[in-house]
Formats: C-alpha cells, sequence, structure tokens
C-alpha cells in the first residue's frame, strides 16, 4: 500500500513537472514581445522596488510608495509610453530580483540594484541611473569617526541581508577595507540600525551613502554622513536577461532625465540637507549587453 | 525544465556550508540554554499559579496572559532596544555575549509562559487524593509540590514538553530581533552577497532541512520518553 502510494507521489510530481515545463513553452511564444514593445502596447508595466528604505523605495501605511527609485521608476515607465496608472509596484528583495526578473513577475526592477560582473551574467542592466558611494553615518555630536578607518574598535552595524559591512571588516574578493578589530552587532533591517545608533548600543551605520542620507533625513538633526566614500555601487535597472531594446530604451529615458533636470529636482527633493554631495550628471552608462 | 534544475542545484548551499554550519551552531547555542532556562522559569511559574498565596497566583497569571500574548519579536526587541540599548542593562562589556543572554531571558521568558500552561495541565492530572494524603502526612505546601505534586505532573506532559521545545527550536529564528545572529540570519547574508545570483530556493530548502536534523530527534526522544515516563492509572 505504501509503495503504491509512494508511486503515485512521484507520478503526482512527473505529471506537475511536464505541465510547468508546457507552460513555460506557451508562455515563451507568447511572450516573445519586449518589455518596451510590452509597455507600449498594454500601458503597463511591473516595477520591482524595495518596501523599507526610506526616500528610496518606501512603502507608506496608507499603501502609497515614495522615494528617489519610485521616481525614477515613474520617469522611466512615462518614456516608455505607461502612465503612472499603469504602474504597478512589487516588492523584491535580494533573495528573489533574479528569479523574478527571469519568470517575468517583474519588467524592470528599481531598486538600489548594484551591477557586479556575477549579476550581470543573469540579468541585463540599464544605466546606471545612479552611482552610490559606500560611506558611514554617526551621531551628530560624534566627531571622533572622520573615515572608515577609524571604526578600528567602534561599534558597526551588521543589517541581515546585507554585507556592506564586509567592506569594511574584510578585504577582497567580498570585502574591501579590511579594518581590523571593528565590534559588530547584529541588527535586523537599517531601520533598525538607525534606531540603536540613535540610542547609543551602536557607534556607526556603512552602507551606500543614499540610503543613509534617507535615514539621515527622515531623523532630521540627529545623524550625520561622515562623508568619506570608499567604493562606487552602481545603481542599475534590472531587466530580464538578453532584452537590448528595453535596456536602450531604459538609458535613453535616463539620459533625458538628467539633460531636462528631473534628475537634479528629484535628488535635491529626496536628498537635500543630508549633507550628502549628489551628482547630477548622466552616469557612465555600461552599456547593454 | 532549466527551472526546475535550479530548484535543485545545490551548488549555493554546498559552497556556503562552514557559513551556514556556524549559523546552526548559534542555534544551537541558543537552543539548548533557552530550553534550560525556560524548564526552570516554567517550574517557578507555575509554582506561583498553584500556591496558597493570592499575590503570587495573580502575579503568575499576570504574567503568562501578557507573555504568552505577545509576540515573539516584540518580547525580543523590547529586551534588546528597551532594556539593552536605551536603558544600558548589558551583561557585559562585550556586545556579542550581552545580546546572547538578552535573546536567552527573551525567549526563555516567552516559552517559560508555555511550559508553565503545561505543567500547569499536568498537575490537574494528579489526583486530588495525592495533595490531600500529602498534607495528613504534614508536608508544608512546597513540600507536598516538590516531592508529590510536580514529578507527577512532569511525567504527564513530557509529550507537550517536546511540542513546546520544537517550537521553542524554530524560534530561534527571530532571534535577530534581539540582535543575535542564528543560521536563518546567515541565509538571509548569503543571499545578498555580491557573487549570489541563484539559488535562494535550495539555500532555503538546506536551511529547512539543517531545522529538522535538530528538531526530528527531538520529536522522537520526547515520544519515546513521554511512553517510558508515563504514570499508570
Amino acid at each position: 500500500m505504501r509503495v503504491r502510494r509512494f508511486g503515485a507521489a512521484i507520478g503526482a510530481a512527473t505529471a506537475l513537472a511536464l505541465a510547468l515545463t508546457a507552460c513555460g513553452a506557451d508562455t515563451e511564444k507568447t511572450e516573445a514581445k519586449t518589455v518596451a514593445q510590452k509597455a507600449k502596447d498594454t500601458k503597463k508595466i511591473t516595477v520591482g522596488i524595495k518596501y523599507d528604505q526610506p526616500a528610496l523605495g518606501l512603502k507608506k501605511p496608507d499603501g502609497t510608495f515614495e522615494g528617489f527609485d519610485v521616481d525614477v521608476a515613474k520617469y522611466i515607465a512615462k518614456e516608455l509610453g505607461v502612465p503612472e496608472s499603469g504602474i504597478t509596484f512589487k516588492e523584491t528583495t535580494s533573495a528573489n530580483r533574479e528569479s523574478f526578473l527571469g519568470g517575468g513577475q517583474v519588467d524592470l526592477v528599481i531598486a538600489t540594484y548594484s551591477i557586479t560582473d556575477a549579476r550581470k551574467q543573469q540579468v541585463t542592466y540599464g544605466g546606471p541611473y545612479y552611482v552610490a558611494h559606500q560611506d558611514t553615518m554617526v551621531r551628530a555630536d560624534d566627531n571622533s569617526i572622520k573615515k572608515a578607518e577609524d571604526l578600528k574598535g567602534k561599534k558597526l552595524c551588521k543589517a541581515a541581508g546585507s554585507n556592506s559591512f564586509r567592506r569594511v571588516t574584510e578585504g577582497p574578493p567580498d570585502g574591501k577595507l579590511a579594518v581590523k578589530g571593528v565590534d559588530l552587532v547584529d541588527a535586523q533591517s537599517y531601520s533598525e540600525c538607525a534606531t540603536k545608533l540613535a540610542a547609543g548600543a551602536l557607534d556607526a551605520v556603512s552602507t551606500d551613502d543614499l540610503i543613509l542620507a534617507g535615514f539621515a533625513n527622515q531623523q532630521k538633526g540627529k545623524f550625520k554622513v561622515i562623508n568619506a566614500p570608499f567604493t562606487d555601487e552602481k545603481y542599475g535597472v534590472g531587466i530580464k536577461k538578453g532584452d537590448k531594446e528595453t535596456c536602450e530604451a531604459v538609458n535613453k529615458a535616463i539620459t533625458k532625465m538628467y539633460q531636462d533636470g528631473t534628475g537634479k529636482s528629484l535628488l535635491d527633493k529626496h536628498f537635500a540637507g543630508t549633507g550628502l554631495k549628489t551628482v547630477t550628471t548622466v552616469p557612465q552608462f555600461e552599456g547593454c549587453a | 525544465m532549466e527551472q526546475l534544475l535550479d530548484l535543485f542545484d545545490f551548488g549555493p548551499v554546498l559552497d556556503n556550508s562552514d557559513v551556514l554550519l556556524d549559523g546552526f551552531w548559534a542555534t544551537i547555542r541558543l537552543a539548548i540554554a533557552s530550553a534550560v532556562l525556560s524548564l526552570i522559569i516554567g517550574t517557578i511559574l507555575v509554582a506561583f499559579r498553584v500556591a496558597p498565596v493570592p499575590v503570587l497566583r495573580w502575579v503568575g497569571t499576570g504574567y503568562v496572559n501578557v507573555v504568552r500574548n505577545t509576540p515573539l519579536t516584540l518580547v525580543l526587541l523590547m529586551c534588546s532596544l528597551a532594556l539593552n540599548d536605551v536603558l544600558g542593562l548589558a551583561f557585559s562589556k562585550d556586545t556579542g555575549t550581552t545580546y546572547y543572554w538578552w535573546a536567552v531571558l527573551g525567549l526563555s521568558g516567552y516559552t517559560g509562559a508555555f511550559v508553565c500552561e503545561a505543567l500547569r495541565s499536568g498537575i490537574n492530572t494528579v489526583p486530588l487524593g495525592q495533595a490531600e494524603a500529602a498534607r495528613s502526612l504534614g508536608l508544608t505546601f512546597t513540600q507536598s509540590l516538590r516531592m508529590i505534586i510536580l514529578p507527577q505532573a512532569f511525567r504527564a506532559v513530557v509529550a507537550p514538553l517536546g511540542s513546546i521545545l520544537i517550537a521553542m527550536i524554530k524560534n530561534t529564528t527571530v532571534a535577530i530581533a534581539a540582535s543575535y545572529a542564528e543560521a536563518a540570519a546567515v541565509m538571509k547574508g548569503l543571499m545578498d552577497l555580491p557573487s549570489f545570483t541563484s539559488g535562494a530556493i535550495p539555500l532555503f530548502i538546506g536551511v529547512a532541512v539543517g531545522f529538522m536534523i535538530l528538531t526530528l530527534p527531538t520529536g522522537f526522544f520526547f515520544g519515546w520518553l513521554a511512553k517510558r515516563t508515563a504514570v499508570a492509572r
């Protein structure tokens, strides 16, 4: 009896697998259109953003979204021929953005998504639309940390699901500075890092300057960014691998965004008054491969 | 078909097995300390709940009702953010040690409430005659609880205690709320590595299997123990 039931389970699994592959083949036929074409025809687009980063991609309690990434997404969508009402925002995390792009659950990912060589194997990148740098945020009254090397013997935040701390504490390949003797304190997220920093349980939070500026902006007067950048994080627009047409269209939109001054006004809107020096010229594009 | 194969490409799990094992070691250290401490807290609480002094009963009932109905994440956040960070009640100068003990304290304080309720149901299985006989022998409340009631109560609730222990082992995954990184936090960290581009699902499966390696034997052991220790009535 038991054996027979097991056989049935295997049979069911095989049938499911066949059904799935059949599905895959079908969608490939109907979805041969690129994202750019689809956007033009249906006036709809799904964009993957982050939901938990102030000033970049944040879902507010009333269900609306705000942030630099969100505004860039709206601008690019407009250039692709999609009105604001046709945009669906979806949360993407480091765990699912590649599979969401590959599987077509999202058309674009604009979510502080750094372009790396490893990721380029899986994803085509438009942009970068901004080049951020890793920097360090401390309490506004703390003058003992002037550069990342001063973090020796200090308490630095290690947010779950982020590897920014490695660039301080470790050397290449995953890290950069290899500062020894940094006391790492675990936290759930960068929001919790900010709470701990304000309470004095931490001395510094180190990650991309745009993310830090977002927190400094949210809680004005409490924190300062020390302006000692040590990496380049090229924020790209993630597109399904091989979709060159969309990539070129996205690059055109980004160029236009900076040329018509929207880029500067968006950066000012979200990061003015945080001490962050923003770059308002078109970033060097990576090229659509 | 390719996507299906991706689901079972365990490369990322095997490449990072040393980091994941470190994570699971952190889980085990947290689980063992919390198991011992929650058993102690639960026993003290149940003594409060059946005590002849009304104030103790109120304290026990109040604690159980508050802590058992609060989400564990909030209990742990309370420990790390409020008690440690803001009020500065640190266990040691070393932050790692401090947050470890806050995680243990939060998790066992929470689990202790469940242990208490299981034990109380165990006490209810002990026939009233036992307590009356103990009292007629001249034993005090503490003596009768320690020598007559609790030993029988514990034997009756071995299986439920096993379930609580399994739930507690899985609850360790929210210990990151108390700034203590265990297996689940390590897994999240792996997924953000610049070199990580696929294999989130195999990683989830790998960690799930890791937890089953911890919890399945626990379940079997307590099942066996429950059978062995059951009071024949």
